[in-house]
Formats: C-alpha cells, sequence, structure tokens
C-alpha cells in the first residue's frame, strides 16, 4: 500500500464525511428555522402540486434566471446540465457491475465535460467583462470557478490526452467503500483531478454552494400562495399571542 | 418643471443599464428618528453604547426566527441576474443601490461573524467588520431600498431583498438608529389612529365635508358613515384618501359602489389607517401591534366584512399578513375572503352587472395603468394567481373607453416601483425619490408619446402621493395620475336614492345582499 493511497483514501472518508454531514447540518438549519410570515413571489401557485411545479421548473430549467439574464441562463444551465450528467457518469467508478443506463449516457457523459467547462468559462468571463458583475464578485467568486475548471480540466485531460489506469482507479473508490484498500495510481492529471474534488466537498457546506439545498427552502418560490384561506403561524409568533 | 437642486434623469427612448458609478447615492440618507420615536416602538432612544454586540445579537436572532434571513444570506452566488433590477440602480447608477450589492453590506458582516470562512479568511470572501462607517452605510443604502421585491423575481433562488433591508432597519432600530419618517407615523398611529395624526372628530368632519361635496355634484344622499356599529363592511383605507388629492377622488368612489351595492359599510376611527409601517421597518411586533387595531375594530364594530381601500404595502399585509398577525377572523361572514380589496368587491358588481356606468364619463382621458410593487409581486385579487393584474385592469375598462398598457417590461410581476414605497415617502430622501422613478416616467412618458395617454391610474396611496410630487420633476403634470376608483366614481350612475340603514331593513339592501355573493368561495 502506497503511502499517497493512504493520504488519499483518508482524505476521501474526511471529504465524505464533512460534505455530509456538513451539508445535513446546514439543512437541518434551514428547515427548523421558522417562515413565520407568507411571501411568496407572487404570482404564486395556490396549491401544493403547483408549488412542486415552481420548484421543478425553478431547478430544472432555472425559470427565474431566465427571466432575468439569457446570457447567465445559458452558460449556467450549460455548466450545470454537464455537471449532471459528468456527475452521473461518474457513478460508474462506484458500482459494480455498471447498470445499463450509465451505459447508455456514457457517450453524452463525455461530452457534457466540455459543454460544463464551456459554460463555467462563460460565467467567469462575465465577471471580468460586466461591470456590474466585476464590482460584485470577491475573491473567492472567482476562485470557486477556477476550482470547478481545473476539476473539469484535469477530467478532460484523463479522457482525451493522458489516460490514467481507470481499472485502478476504480478498484481504489471499490475499496473505499468495501474498507478493503486497493493502491492509486501515481498520474499526476488524476491526482490533481481528486485533490480538487475532495476541496469542492469540503467547502461545499461553507460556501455559496449552499444555494443548491437553498433553493428549496427559499419562500418566495416554496409557499403556497393560500394565506386568507389558512392561517400561517410560527411558533415564535403564536407565544405573542399568549 | 419642478426645480432640483440634483440632477434629474434624462428619459430616454428605452430604460438603458448605466455604467456603474461608485458613491454617487453615498450622501442620502433620511432624518434621523427622535429618541422619542424610536422608544414609543420599544426601541433604544439613541445609539446604544455597545451596539456593536447588541446589533451582532439581533442579526442572530433574527436569522433563527426568519428563514428567508438566514436562507438568503447563505445562497447568494453573485450570478448577477439582479444588478441591472432595481429602479433606483437604474436611475442611480450607484453599484450599492444592485440588489446583491444592497444585501453584501449585511452579508459581509454575516460572514465575518457568523461562518467559518468569513472568520478566517474575511478577505477572500469579502467579509468585513462591523464599524461604525458600515453602520453609517447601512443607513444610507437600506433606506434607497423600497422593498418592492422586483428582484426577486429574477433571483434563481428567489432572494428577496426586501427581506434583507427589513431585517437591516430591524437591527438599526434595535441599537437606536431609527428613521423619522416610520417611526413618528408608526407612534401617530399607536396614539391617533392613523399616519397623518387625524383625530376622530377631525374625521368626521371630513367624512361630513365629503358628503356634502357628493351630493351637490349628484344630487344623491351617498353617506360616508365613521364608527357605525352593525354594518356589514368596515371599510379600512389610507388615511391620505380623506383629503389628499387623487386619494380622496378614490374614497368618494368606494362610498359610491357600497350605495350602489346597497350595503352597509363604516369606516372606523380607531382604524383609520391602512398602511402598516410596521412592514417597512421590519418589526413583526410592531406590524402585529398596527394589525391588531383592525381585529379591534371589527369586533367593536361588529361587522361582517372587512374591505381594504387602494393601498399598495398595506393590501400586502392585508392579504397575507393579516390572517397571520391579527387572525383568526372566524367572526366574519366566511362567504367573503378576509380581507377583500376593493378592486374586487367591485369587480364582483361589475361581473353580476349590478353597476350602471356610462364610460363617456371618463373619455376626457386615456388611461393605463400602473402595477403598484407590492400589489404586484406579494398579493393576489380574486382566487386566480395573477388576479391582481386582471381585476384592477378589468375595472378600469369598464368605466373608460380609451385605455392602453405601458411596455410589458414594466407592468405585471416586472412592474417598475413608483420610486416612494418602503418608508422612502419623505422629502429628506427627495433625491433618491425622483431618480428612482426614471424607469416609471421613462414607459409612461413612452405610452404618452406613442399613445396619446394622458392619465396614469394607481391603486397605492404611496404611488399617488409620489407620482404626485414626481411627475412635475419629469415635465408632466402632477395631476396625470389618478385612482383607479376615481374613475369608477366619474362613471357611476346612482340609481338608488336611499342609504340602507343597517341590513334587512332595507328593502334594496336585502335585494343586493342576495345578489352580492362571491366570486372568491
Amino acid at each position: 500500500m502506497s503511502f499517497l493511497t493512504i493520504v488519499y483514501a483518508l482524505l476521501f472518508y474526511a471529504a465524505t464525511a464533512i460534505l455530509t454531514l456538513g451539508l445535513a447540518y446546514r439543512i437541518a438549519v434551514f428547515a427548523k428555522t421558522p417562515a413565520p410570515l407568507k411571501i411568496p413571489t407572487t404570482p404564486a401557485p395556490v396549491t401544493r402540486t403547483g408549488v412542486v411545479l415552481r420548484l421543478f421548473r425553478e431547478v430544472a430549467f432555472f425559470e427565474s434566471l431566465f427571466k432575468g439574464s439569457k446570457w447567465t441562463w445559458i452558460f449556467s444551465w450549460m455548466f450545470h446540465l454537464g455537471l449532471l450528467l459528468v456527475l452521473v457518469r461518474h457513478v460508474r467508478y462506484f458500482v459494480d457491475p455498471v447498470p445499463m443506463p450509465l451505459v447508455l449516457i456514457q457517450p453524452f457523459g463525455v461530452y457534457a465535460g466540455f459543454a460544463m467547462v464551456a459554460g463555467l468559462a462563460g460565467l467567469w468571463a462575465r465577471r471580468f467583462l460586466v461591470d456590474r458583475v466585476r464590482y460584485i464578485s470577491a475573491p473567492s467568486d472567482h476562485l470557486m470557478l477556477l476550482l470547478l475548471l481545473l476539476i473539469g480540466f484535469s477530467g478532460l485531460m484523463m479522457k482525451f490526452v493522458s489516460h490514467t489506469d481507470i481499472v485502478m482507479v476504480k478498484q481504489f473508490f471499490r475499496g473505499l467503500i468495501e474498507f478493503d484498500w486497493h493502491n492509486l495510481p501515481l498520474d499526476f492529471p488524476l491526482i490533481v483531478h481528486l485533490t480538487l474534488v475532495a476541496t469542492l466537498m469540503i467547502i461545499f457546506p461553507f460556501s455559496k454552494l449552499l444555494h443548491a439545498p437553498g433553493v428549496f427552502f427559499s419562500p418566495t418560490r416554496n409557499q403556497v400562495d393560500n394565506p386568507r384561506e389558512k392561517r400561517h403561524i410560527a411558533r415564535w409568533a403564536k407565544k405573542l399571542e399568549e | 418643471m419642478a426645480k432640483a437642486d440634483f440632477e434629474v434623469p434624462e428619459l430616454k427612448e428605452y430604460i438603458e443599464v448605466p455604467e456603474i458609478v461608485e458613491g454617487t447615492m453615498a450622501h442620502s440618507k433620511p432624518f434621523y428618528a427622535a429618541p422619542q420615536h424610536n422608544t414609543d416602538l420599544g426601541f433604544p432612544g439613541e445609539l446604544v453604547d455597545n451596539w456593536q454586540e447588541k446589533a451582532l445579537e439581533k442579526m442572530d436572532d433574527l436569522r433563527k426566527r426568519y428563514r428567508s434571513f438566514q436562507v438568503y444570506l447563505d445562497s447568494c452566488v453573485k450570478c448577477g441576474a439582479c444588478t441591472d433590477k432595481c429602479h433606483y440602480f437604474l436611475g442611480t447608477s450607484d453599484p450599492k443601490n444592485m440588489p446583491v450589492a444592497r444585501q453584501d453590506l449585511l452579508r459581509k458582516v454575516y460572514r465575518r461573524y457568523f461562518t467559518l470562512p468569513g472568520k478566517y479568511f474575511p478577505n477572500l470572501v469579502g467579509a468585513v467588520d462591523l464599524t461604525k462607517d458600515v453602520l453609517d452605510e447601512w443607513y444610507s443604502y437600506y433606506h434607497q431600498c423600497s422593498q418592492c421585491r422586483r428582484c426577486s423575481v429574477f433571483c434563481p433562488y428567489g432572494i428577496d431583498t426586501a427581506e434583507i433591508s427589513m431585517a437591516a432597519r430591524e437591527i438599526m432600530d434595535s441599537v437606536g438608529v431609527g428613521q423619522k419618517y416610520c417611526n413618528e407615523i408608526i407612534a401617530k398611529v399607536f396614539k391617533i389612529g392613523n399616519n397623518l395624526g387625524l383625530p376622530g372628530p377631525a374625521l368626521a368632519d371630513t367624512l361630513e365635508g365629503l358628503e356634502e361635496d357628493v351630493f351637490d355634484d349628484t344630487g344623491v344622499a351617498v353617506k360616508y358613515p365613521l364608527d357605525k356599529k352593525g354594518v356589514d363592511i368596515l371599510l379600512i383605507t389610507p388615511s391620505a384618501d380623506f383629503f389628499a388629492e387623487p386619494h380622496v377622488d378614490g374614497l368618494i368612489g368606494y362610498g359610491k359602489v357600497f350605495h350602489e351595492a346597497g350595503v352597509s359599510w363604516t369606516l372606523s376611527s380607531k382604524a383609520s389607517e391602512a398602511a402598516n409601517f410596521g412592514m417597512f421597518i421590519g418589526s413583526y411586533e410592531n406590524m402585529r401591534r398596527v394589525s391588531l387595531r383592525i381585529r379591534e375594530a371589527a369586533l367593536e364594530l361588529g361587522v361582517k366584512r372587512i374591505v381594504f381601500g387602494e393601498c399598495g404595502h398595506a393590501w400586502r399585509v392585508a392579504y397575507s399578513f393579516l390572517n397571520t398577525l391579527a387572525g383568526p377572523f372566524d367572526f366574519l361572514d366566511p362567504n367573503y375572503p378576509v380581507p377583500q380589496h376593493i378592486c374586487e368587491f367591485t369587480y364582483d358588481l361589475l361581473q353580476k352587472n349590478a353597476l350602471t356606468l356610462d364610460k363617456s364619463e371618463n373619455d376626457d382621458m386615456t388611461l393605463t395603468f400602473h402595477d403598484s410593487c407590492n400589489v404586484a409581486r406579494a398579493t393576489r385579487m380574486g382566487d386566480k394567481p395573477g388576479g391582481q393584474f386582471e381585476i384592477p385592469r378589468a375595472v378600469i375598462k369598464a368605466v373608460c373607453n380609451n385605455y392602453v398598457d405601458m411596455h410589458h417590461e414594466t407592468i405585471g410581476e416586472k412592474t417598475f416601483c413608483c420610486g416612494g414605497g418602503g418608508g422612502l415617502l419623505t422629502d429628506d430622501l427627495m433625491e433618491v425619490r425622483v431618480k428612482g422613478a426614471m424607469p416609471r416616467m421613462t414607459a409612461l412618458n413612452n405610452v404618452i408619446q406613442d399613445e396619446g395617454v394622458t392619465h396614469m391610474a394607481a391603486i397605492c396611496a404611496i404611488c399617488k402621493s409620489q407620482f404626485t410630487k414626481v411627475l412635475p420633476y419629469y415635465g408632466m403634470d402632477m395631476d396625470q395620475i389618478v385612482s383607479v376608483h376615481q374613475l369608477v366614481s366619474n362613471a357611476i350612475q346612482l340609481t338608488r336614492k336611499t342609504e340602507p340603514e343597517t341590513p334587512g331593513e332595507v328593502e334594496g339592501a336585502e335585494a343586493a345582499s342576495e345578489t352580492d355573493t362571491d366570486a372568491e368561495e
């Protein structure tokens, strides 16, 4: 067992723990914080089903962003859809045997990597080219895009330029899951890729990446517009009535 | 054209997104509240010694009580979709008037004290200490937000800057930094019953005067009752409706509609104000206290329904919050929504052909309609989403022959605020009010030039007062802004010669209440 394998095995155990526990904690905070007033941005759905559809359109198609900025919408939709396909494609490195749906999306998953990188490049360009977006960008906003871009680049490198021993990589991750460690191949693009992915997992619960769970908890999007029909009252507000 | 000691934006063909110019509005700030105005509302009179600690405590308290505040502080990715959506940014070019930048004034303090990256790497994530300069900046820029929610329409996470502005104002109030306009007014509501400090006897006089005017004008004794017990409807309307122009013409209209509907109604001296400035300062407790007057008045007067007059933010508190703050209203007639908007009331009568109207009475005008921000994006009318756009337009079109909408990107859910909402309708903020009106003025100017529009109708007391003041800065006439029920008032033909005393006693009233079932059921 190489020293590097041990380091990366521990790194991924830690990153997974921080990501899941951190995210679970943040989601719990969002969920248990009361929303004392009805504040859906109207016109809003008047039924629960309507709200589910509204959130689905928001998450799947970025409906509000589409209204807000067509360029940002194109780039971010490209990035997120690309990322989704890439992530789904990566499941093949964790499961054995690889199920049929994953085999089928394999060809798309590869090109999704390009879409992802192109989308990120577009989003980053806006941070330099549009004076308003330049003004609101903190160093962390630039670094987050750099991080994601490098993850995309290093991944594409392995696919198209300098192949890594993917069978070994799969054995490594299967080994992590089954607590039966196997050696990680010592390839530069792979090490860069894995380091950055672990970094992303670790900072996720502490960063603006919280927008992912956040959108589901946004009262302007997830509330039913029925304040006259149904009395809405938070527990702390109820206490004022006693 | 009104004189200004600042540059009034030039109206162009399109609403252009300006290049940012830092600090153009850094000097803008409203008058501070006197200690008395703060203490009346339960806040410290002046800036407390340990204000920093207290402000952070309040921020912590609010993020635990308001999911919106916590989620919105955490979720912004700085995508920039909101950056060109705020009328104050479009009118001033000041980047801190971009919604995300306005939120960041507070978010960067939140990050510094409540998040790991902000504690250990403040420069990396743009976190800053809460200093007096930061507090001053909050005071300036959180009073350049009218809480109109336009940014929230375009945000991929629905982040509503209004929620952040309200929280910021509440934090400032909690350390003794209050705004004179809002806090003084809320205290007046508690002491006297309305924003204008109009006491009951003065109100009675005013209403008597209105009755005389309407009688002289129409020969019909339309009543404008005050504190009348046992009637059907309690009308809650903004106090500007009692004497300001064009508001009062709207009030005259409500009275005529009630008269023709044959329902009995009353105003209340205790709840002689629809507006609830508690929302502007983000204070649930004050907002609740203001709302409870309405519940008490309804109980004391023994009414069956509550109807609200034309008022924007008031309709938000009424429609969205009243049931929460002062409910449940199980003592009212369950066949009607609580509360109901006067436009819904009139619209229902129109659906039943219960009003005799002569549209030609408004032929001297070509109308357009300004969707008031809080009605558009924080409320509904009728039972379908978007009724808040359709119902007022249906009312206008039923009483006017000439109607044109402004550009579709400037109405409906994308409507621009008048520039005076959210506690900014005060002379010490005239510059930001005039500049913030630029997008609406541009859209209005276009329909004036291209479609021959002569007047703009609105259903909000703040919009009406704001436009009365601001139109002249843009070379237009102050009386080009009208009330929707002023148009109804012009067109309505009074066919009922007697006023129903109490429900059921007068033959006409009974007949009317039979036909007056509601579409909302």
